[in-house]
């Protein structure tokens, strides 16, 4: 049979528009098909197998009934790429964590809330080793097309690591905070090409913190358009509701003391 | 014979088809929906209006403009928002993108394989590259009206309360235009398509949903109308339309009259044939379409009918905007007030609601969200043991490919009805 590494895709929580992103490539994706044998993709093939070198995984880890076949496709794969924010981050509905999961089975299906379950929104990285992230919600097709091929070809891939406004600089598109908005563009990872303020919308940060956020830059970003740190990750959380690094969720910890606040309620993932 | 189909394939989402029939007899047949929550409605009280806007088309990644547009639309009925003529031709393009994207979808990868023998697609790309090539392509000139118009097809960036951060450009509606006038020979080809195939003969009446607009066919606003003849003032839907919990199921079922209804492409056509292009009309008579159509395996046929109609009436929005010259009209001031709003759109999938109540600040207090398929669902499992009656006397594996191709016909987004 055909030598080719066989890929095979799979979802947990999420709206799986990440996939759809990947089958929207359209005709090079039959290109790709020369490349590679796509053996599982519920979402577009019966065919099945158990038997792959890379798994694409969309999708949170929000149930433990989830978490052993997660673990099953781990120890399958040889690689194992985490597909958009949900799988990166926990994704746009990470703030579930916010609440106590009684209280949103009991919200959403009454009495019989019991009958279902419900636990913490986790990114895949809580749960087993991934070994490439591409974020983004959803993600850039372009992005998953480069990675890919990095993998084909045995490359290490180094997800984008400029922020958001770099991407909005070089396009030159106009500042959005010119225009009396706030933006999370300084401080967020790029590789988007800066589709929301390339459009005159902020960016809401679904790609997280960059690595190495330049925070004293962006707070002055900030202060100039009377922002704190704390506004600011409060719109991070969004997303990233556990990416936000310690030193970040620390600073804001101080700020909000200083004013009395309520407590930061971030919850530590260890 | 017991039949567990885990994890059905082709379809959005994960669901299970679980069937016994005994001497002939059936004794259950249902589609179970193990789909995770990610309690959309939980999390976004205590979020602002702009990030529900944002986080609304995050419900689902096929249907991701009908959600943005019904968040919209519930958003500022709620702020007591009026929003331009331009702004309202160009919502109903956008809406007529995500169903030519969705449908073409449906049509050529998840349904299509069924009624020719195979597993998928993938066989295809060999033996027929053309029609393959030529599902790819009407795919993405419906994600590319999307992105002319908001920036992007999942997840629109462009579109908020009154309006867009900003309008499309000149030249590129202009270039749209012009290949979705060459798209017309792609859908001719896909109404032979489907002219050829073979759907099963199975008929089941049941109620048909959809919204109405009284001059044109909705996908977007209107009164929300039954086949049994009742018509109902979308924000009221509450009277209507009454949620409950099935224990097989983490997506909310849904009943009008009768213990179950239907919405979608079927529906729609069935309740509002009369307002289809001429095209779709001449559509629907080759391919043997006759409302009130009770196959549900035809809901395939309608999406093709549909696919006509938004086709040939996008060419038309556009051409008459074009026509009148596009003003520049930016994003809108908001002036947040505490009330409630109901947004109904038709997804491509069906009848959805948004309702939300927001406090003085615009901060949302409760949200409440509809989806096509949770309605769908009741009128689903009905289906599926009048079918699996049907073919009771039949060897396991047709049984079983039978209901497999009855749940896909239904088109279900599982993780949207979920949400």
């Amino acid at each position: 049979m055909s030598a080719k590494p066989r890929v095979a895709f799979f979802d947990f929580a999420c709206c799986e528009g990440c996939q759809l992103t990947v089958l929207s490539i359209g005709e090079p994706l039959i290109a790709l098909l020369d490349q590679v044998d796509i053996v599982t993709w519920r979402e577009a093939m019966s065919e099945k197998s158990d038997d792959f070198e890379i798994a694409v995984v969309e999708g949170s880890i929000t149930r433990d009934s989830d978490v052993a076949r997660l673990q099953q496709i781990r120890k399958r794969a040889k690689t194992l790429i985490a597909l958009g924010s949900c799988a990166t981050l926990g994704g746009p509905h990470v703030t579930a964590n916010q609440h106590d999961p009684s209280d949103l089975l009991r919200l959403v299906y009454g009495d019989d809330g019991g009958r279902f379950e419900a636990g913490e929104v986790r990114p895949l990285s809580a749960v087993v080793a991934v070994d490439i992230a591409i974020h983004g919600c959803p993600i850039e097709a372009g992005e998953f097309v480069s990675v890919i091929t990095h993998v084909l070809q045995g490359l290490p891939y180094r997800p984008p690591s400029e922020p958001v406004c770099y991407e909005c600089k070089l396009n030159q598109y106009e500042c959005v905070y010119d225009r009396g908005m706030m933006c999370l563009g300084p401080i967020t990872r790029g590789g988007c090409n800066a589709i929301c303020t390339s459009r005159g919308h902020q960016c809401f940060g679904c790609r997280g913190l960059i690595d190495d956020p330049n925070l004293t830059s962006a707070r002055d970003v900030l202060e100039e358009h009377g922002l704190t740190v704390e506004e600011v990750l409060r719109k991070f959380e969004i997303y990233s509701l556990r990416a936000a690094p310690a030193k970040v969720v620390a600073e804001a910890e101080s700020d909000r003391q200083k004013k009395g606040a309520e407590r930061w309620r971030y919850k530590s993932s260890t | 014979m017991e039949i567990q189909v885990e994890h059905l394939t082709r379809v959005e989402g994960h669901g299970n088809i679980v069937a016994s029939v005994r001497e002939g007899r059936v004794q259950k047949a249902i589609f179970e929906i193990v789909e995770a929550n990610r309690f959309f409605e939980g999390f976004l009280r205590g979020k602002s209006y702009e990030e529900v806007c944002h986080l609304a088309s995050r419900i689902c990644g096929i249907c991701s403009l009908s959600h943005s547009s019904a968040a919209l639309s519930a958003t500022e009925r709620a702020f007591g928002m009026q929003v331009t003529d331009q702004v309202k031709l160009l919502r109903r393009l956008a809406m007529n993108a995500e169903v030519i994207s969705s449908h073409a979808l449906h049509v050529y990868f998840l349904a299509a394989p069924d009624f020719l023998g195979l597993q998928s697609v993938v066989p295809l790309v060999k033996s027929d590259p053309e029609t393959v090539k030529r599902a790819f392509r009407i795919k993405k000139t419906g994600y590319d009206l999307a992105e002319v118009l908001v920036g992007r097809h999942t997840h629109p960036v462009a579109a908020v309360p009154g309006g867009f951060t900003m309008p499309p450009r000149i030249a590129a509606m202009q270039e749209i235009r012009d290949r979705l006038v060459a798209l017309r020979g792609d859908l001719a080809a896909t109404v032979s398509l489907y002219q050829k195939l073979d759907l099963p003969h199975f008929e089941r009446p049941t109620e048909y949903v959809s919204l109405r607009q009284p001059d044109h066919y909705s996908f977007l606003g209107g009164d929300i109308v039954s086949s049994e003849g009742h018509a109902v003032e979308a924000s009221r839907y509450r009277e209507a339309l009454k949620e409950y919990v099935a224990p097989h199921s983490t997506a909310k079922h849904v009943r009008w009259h009768r213990e179950s209804y239907l919405v979608g492409a079927l529906a729609r056509v069935n309740n509002n044939w009369r307002q289809l292009r001429p095209e779709a009309k001449s559509a629907m008579k080759a391919l043997g379409l006759t409302p009130p159509c009770h196959n549900p395996f035809l809901n395939n046929t309608a999406q093709v009918v549909e696919l006509v109609h938004c086709l040939e009436d996008s060419i038309a929005l556009l051409e008459l905007l074009l026509e009148r010259g596009m003003r520049e009209e930016w994003e809108p001031e908001v002036t947040p007030r505490a009330g409630r709003g109901v947004g109904v759109v038709e997804a491509p999938r069906g009848l959805l609601i948004h309702d939300y109540i927001y406090d003085d600040r615009g901060r949302c207090e409760q949200a409440n969200c509809i989806i096509p398929t949770g309605q769908s669902l009741a009128n689903l499992d009905a289906d599926l043991f009048a079918y699996a009656a049907h073919l009771a006397d039949r060897p396991q594996e047709e049984v079983q490919r039978g209901l497999e191709m009855l749940v896909r016909a239904y088109d279900p987004c599982i993780s949207c009805s979920v949400h």
